[in-house]
């Protein structure tokens, strides 16, 4: 009987078996990427807080071109599994296509500090190496862009903090026009621990967003690391669909500034 | 329109694991309908703690209230509305649900619950 029929039928069988995992792989190797996409985010909505299970969407959504997908989904490996090597691979994979080879070469050397002997993995980053020209200049560091460059166009909306209440970037303003960054920074102190620690016991898995509605503006937080919150607001006149777009495009960029702070 | 009846109203959607209303202040349970594997006073407690956190960073801002908290997680997603009489009605609902209608009625149910 063809392998997939086969897991198929035992996942039809029992819905929480972890049978998702090999007949996503199957499905990708098949080239089937749309059905190995489907069961790779039911596997993930009903384990949530199992990195093997994103590290799989993220190689799916890589499959199918979708880089800043993919990214995400290994950034929340690296977020339940700060030490998977598939992630480090993914992300430096990733990376390499996007032609940040900097950044590729750090993720991969990672891998290697984590898999030393994966002979494999030490091959490639040799020849990253050399495809890169990669040498390290001591003292050299390359100018960071705006995290937040995704909403630069409306200053004022955005504010990015570090766990401990202090401000990495961005302002955002009372109602009154005052600048309360500091003030609010304050305020978002400690909340990604805590939405994390909620979102944990009530069995929501990695928490992703928190929305706040009322008032003249619409809210929304994220966590573009484990030791960031970003808040991003807008007048209620913007949809909270759009301003969740926004939120999101804004949580990757300042992500990604965040690594290259590292 | 009994507390029982409100909550009720909101397990109904598809979706919704389980319904509160909670003392804002202490955090503790006043009425709840629950699916077996939720536990109400850890819900109700880091409902109401989470809300108090997020009044903070509204009232920095010079803004009122929210009228509905949104924690959204991948396995599912946690909404909060306070009520005008120190109270919070709170949900929790699995990825699938309709958000739309349970935000409705979940408005509608702290308007009744004041």
């Amino acid at each position: 009987m063809d392998d997939i029929q086969a897991l198929t039928g035992q996942l039809a069988r029992d819905p929480s078996s972890l049978v998702f995992l090999p007949l996503a792989e199957a499905l990708r190797r098949r080239g089937q990427l749309d059905s190995a996409l489907t069961v790779a985010e039911q596997g993930t909505a009903r384990y949530p807080e199992m990195a093997g299970a994103y590290d799989l969407l993220a190689r799916i959504r890589s499959d199918r071109g979708e880089g800043d997908l993919a990214f995400d989904a290994w950034t929340t490996v690296l977020r339940l599994d700060p030490d998977h090597v598939g992630a480090h691979k993914g992300l430096s994979f990733l990376c390499f296509r996007a032609g940040d080879h900097a950044r590729s070469l750090r993720y991969l050397e990672h891998a290697v500090e984590l898999a030393p002997e994966d002979a494999a993995l030490r091959t490639t980053l040799g020849r990253v190496r050399e495809l890169t020209g990669a040498k390290q200049i001591p003292g050299f560091t390359a100018p960071a862009p705006d995290p937040l460059r995704a909403l630069e166009a409306d200053p004022g909306y955005a504010l990015l903090v570090d766990r401990e209440g202090r401000v990495l970037a961005g302002s955002v303003f009372h109602t009154s026009g005052a600048d309360v960054a500091d003030a609010v920074a304050a305020a978002l102190a400690g909340v990604s621990k805590e939405a994390e620690r909620a979102a944990r016991l009530l069995g929501l898995g990695p928490w992703r967003r928190i929305s706040l509605e009322g008032g003249p503006a619409h809210l929304e937080l994220r966590a573009p690391t484990t030791d960031s919150v970003l808040l991003v607001t807008r007048s209620r006149e913007v949809p909270a669909g759009r301003l969740s777009l926004m939120a999101e495009r804004a949580a990757s960029s300042a992500r990604r500034w965040l690594e290259e702070l590292v | 329109m009994k507390l029982a009846d409100t909550l009720a109203g909101l397990t109904r959607v598809p979706g919704v694991r389980g319904a509160l209303i909670v003392s804002r202040d202490d955090g503790l349970v006043v009425a709840d309908t629950l699916m077996e594997d939720i536990n109400g006073a850890a819900v109700a407690a880091l409902a109401a703690s989470l809300a108090g956190r997020m009044r903070g960073v509204t009232a920095a801002l010079g803004q009122p209230e929210p009228v509905m908290m949104y924690l959204a997680g991948s396995g599912g997603t946690l909404l909060a509305a306070p009520s005008a009489n120190g109270l919070l009605v709170v949900a929790v609902a699995a990825p699938e649900v309709n958000t739309g209608e349970l935000r409705l009625l979940l408005l509608d149910a702290a308007a009744r619950a004041a």
